[in-house]
């Protein structure tokens, strides 16, 4: 994925015409001299150079993405029921030509059932930061309530996500709220661990400066904890988002209601497998966007 | 005249898994206002420790430290530090480093402005006025040392620790970085303490070796007076048989009467 964004953006520096710099004049006055023909100039070789890289960087994601393709089509064929790589672009473009319609609660738009899945994602995952976040802080500072807290963690952390559901639907009653619980209870565990993480590996140095500076528990908690573990935390948002998206399909398909998870259900039933198909670059492309997201966060606030 | 840092009967033993630990024993040092003393030993000797001790990062666990006649409990900004390693925030450039000190000590009763000058002064001290927006990440090991010096002198210590401070400096960086420390003590007049295990470095440098006996249970062997004039030239130097006499005699301390211990234990 990194080496398409590359050659996006050298293809872009390229058309933009930012490293293509005017032709030098030739003096007025110059004898009729041969002219440095433009690949020979500074720019002309940068150009000739940053094309033969972008194709160098283009070329394995380009074969990788025609042989996926080409092996998809081959499966179509001699598969009955699953639609080809052209059929399902065709329908593609027919979904998404109209997202945001709106016939039902059992009839809505792509782009609705997309924004209803994001929704509960954000709550649930947000929730989970909410608390997470605070709980790996305390973990990661008092050795205490870590050796407490230690053997719950590691009993709760490996569990299957859907097996909260039964607990959610009972103790919440509704649909909606036992997806969002589910979100909830599979993210945090990331978040909790990869905080108490950073916190326990803050450097003895960092801790000597502030005792050294005399430094108020309020700065020491801005100026040295915090920047210290923005990353740890940070790594452990991007585990945690991705968990979230890669349950919220399951907890839809069991709950129904909008959302993307519903919808691959409801088109199963349909027996449209080319919605299902779609379905799955949906969810693959939306959850690599947000991973990337949280990877220009993180790389924002890394240091050293 | 009463010395301004006190040791008596210091001593020092850790908790470890392997049981009680004794590092330091018997330490009797009494240093005079303005004085730079210089700790060097072995490594192991627990000259770091002992410099711990002044810094109050750690309780000695016999004895008493005084500075100026108070006891040293916990650690402070009247006895700043620079460490080993830089120990720069990397988050915060270089002006943010030093200010966090400056803010930390003066805050309470100068003007913003007032801190904004004493941080760049103590920058320019080092001759890093250039560089004082930068992120440690984006200077040299010697700049970031040198920030570091800017920060513990920013705060006016009235004792100024340093703990090997030019250890992790390339030879050439070393020796600029003494020259301009020996500008800067003789210009603030500091009480300076620093360990070091480079021998060239504490007879340029102080006006007084501490020499340490090989740990377990180190000691102050011999303490040597180095009464070389001020202000001293490395150059000079290399040509002064006075200058000689004293490197022999750390040497003789340190390589024929106290081996470097084998590396079993």
């Amino acid at each position: 994925m990194s080496a398409v964004n590359a050659t996006t953006e050298n293809l872009n520096d390229i058309l933009s015409g930012e490293d293509i710099a005017p032709t030098p004049p030739v003096p007025a006055a110059a004898a009729p001299t041969r002219r440095t023909p433009y690949f020979e100039t500074e720019s002309g070789k940068r150009l000739v150079e940053g094309t033969l890289t972008l194709f160098r960087n283009a070329i394995p994601p380009l074969l990788g993405m025609l042989l996926f393709i080409g092996l998809w089509g081959l499966i179509s064929h001699s598969v009955k029921n699953i639609p080809g790589p052209l059929e399902t672009w065709h329908s593609a473009v027919e979904l998404f030509s109209d997202p945001f319609y709106n016939k039902g609660p059992n009839d809505q738009g792509i782009g609705w059932n997309i924004l209803n899945s994001l929704y509960r994602v954000g709550m649930g995952f947000g929730a989970a930061a909410v608390v997470g976040i605070p709980l790996g802080f305390m973990v990661g500072r008092f050795d205490f309530l870590n050796r407490m807290l230690s053997p719950i963690i590691s009993i709760l952390r490996p569990v299957s996500p859907l097996a909260w559901l039964p607990i959610g639907l009972l103790v919440l009653q509704k649909a909606e709220p036992a997806s969002i619980w589910v979100i909830f209870i599979s993210s945090i565990w990331p978040m909790v661990l990869n905080t108490a993480a950073g916190v326990q590996r803050i450097p003895q140095d960092y801790m000597n400066v502030a005792r050294v500076l005399n430094l108020s528990e309020f700065k020491v908690f801005t100026k040295i904890l915090f920047p210290a573990v923005l990353p740890y935390v940070l790594t452990g948002v991007r585990l945690s988002i991705g968990v979230a998206w890669l349950v919220i399909v399951a907890a839809e398909m069991l709950t129904g209601g909008v959302g993307i998870g519903f919808w691959v259900w409801d088109e199963w039933n349909n027996l449209n497998v080319a919605h299902i198909i779609i379905a799955i670059f949906i969810v693959g492309i939306v959850g690599l966007l947000l991973e990337q997201a949280l990877m220009l966060l993180a790389k924002r606030f890394s240091y050293e | 005249m009463q010395s301004y840092v006190q040791i008596e009967n210091a001593g020092m033993v850790f908790n470890t898994k392997k049981g009680k630990f004794t590092a330091l024993t018997d330490i009797d040092l009494n240093v005079d206002q303005g004085e730079f003393i210089a700790l060097i030993g072995h490594s192991g000797c627990g000259k770091s420790t002992l410099l711990n001790l002044v810094a109050g990062l750690l309780d000695a666990t016999e004895g008493v430290l005084l500075l100026a006649n108070k006891e040293i409990k916990g650690p402070g900004p009247e006895r700043s530090v620079v460490f080993q390693n830089h120990s720069l925030l990397p988050w915060l450039t270089a002006f943010e480093n030093v200010y966090l000190a400056v803010e930390k000590v003066f805050g309470a009763s100068e003007s913003k402005a007032q801190l904004k000058a004493r941080t760049t002064a103590a920058l320019e001290l080092v001759g890093l006025t250039h560089a004082a927006t930068k992120l440690p990440g984006e200077i040299s090991g010697g700049m970031k040392q040198r920030v570091g010096i800017a920060r513990a002198l920013a705060m006016e210590p009235k004792v100024l620790l340093m703990d090997e401070p030019f250890g992790a400096l390339d030879a050439l960086t070393r020796a600029h970085l003494q020259d301009e420390l020996m500008k800067i003590v003789a210009a603030t007049q500091s009480t300076v303490i620093m360990v070091t295990h480079d021998v060239d470095e504490a007879v340029l440098l102080s006006d007084r070796i501490v020499m340490m006996t090989n740990g377990p249970a180190a000691t102050i062997g011999e303490v040597l007076s180095v009464d070389l004039p001020r202000p001293r030239d490395r150059l000079q130097l290399a040509h002064d048989p006075r200058y000689h006499a004293l490197r022999s005699k750390v040497l003789e301390f340190l390589y024929s009467r106290q081996m470097r211990p084998k590396e079993a234990a």
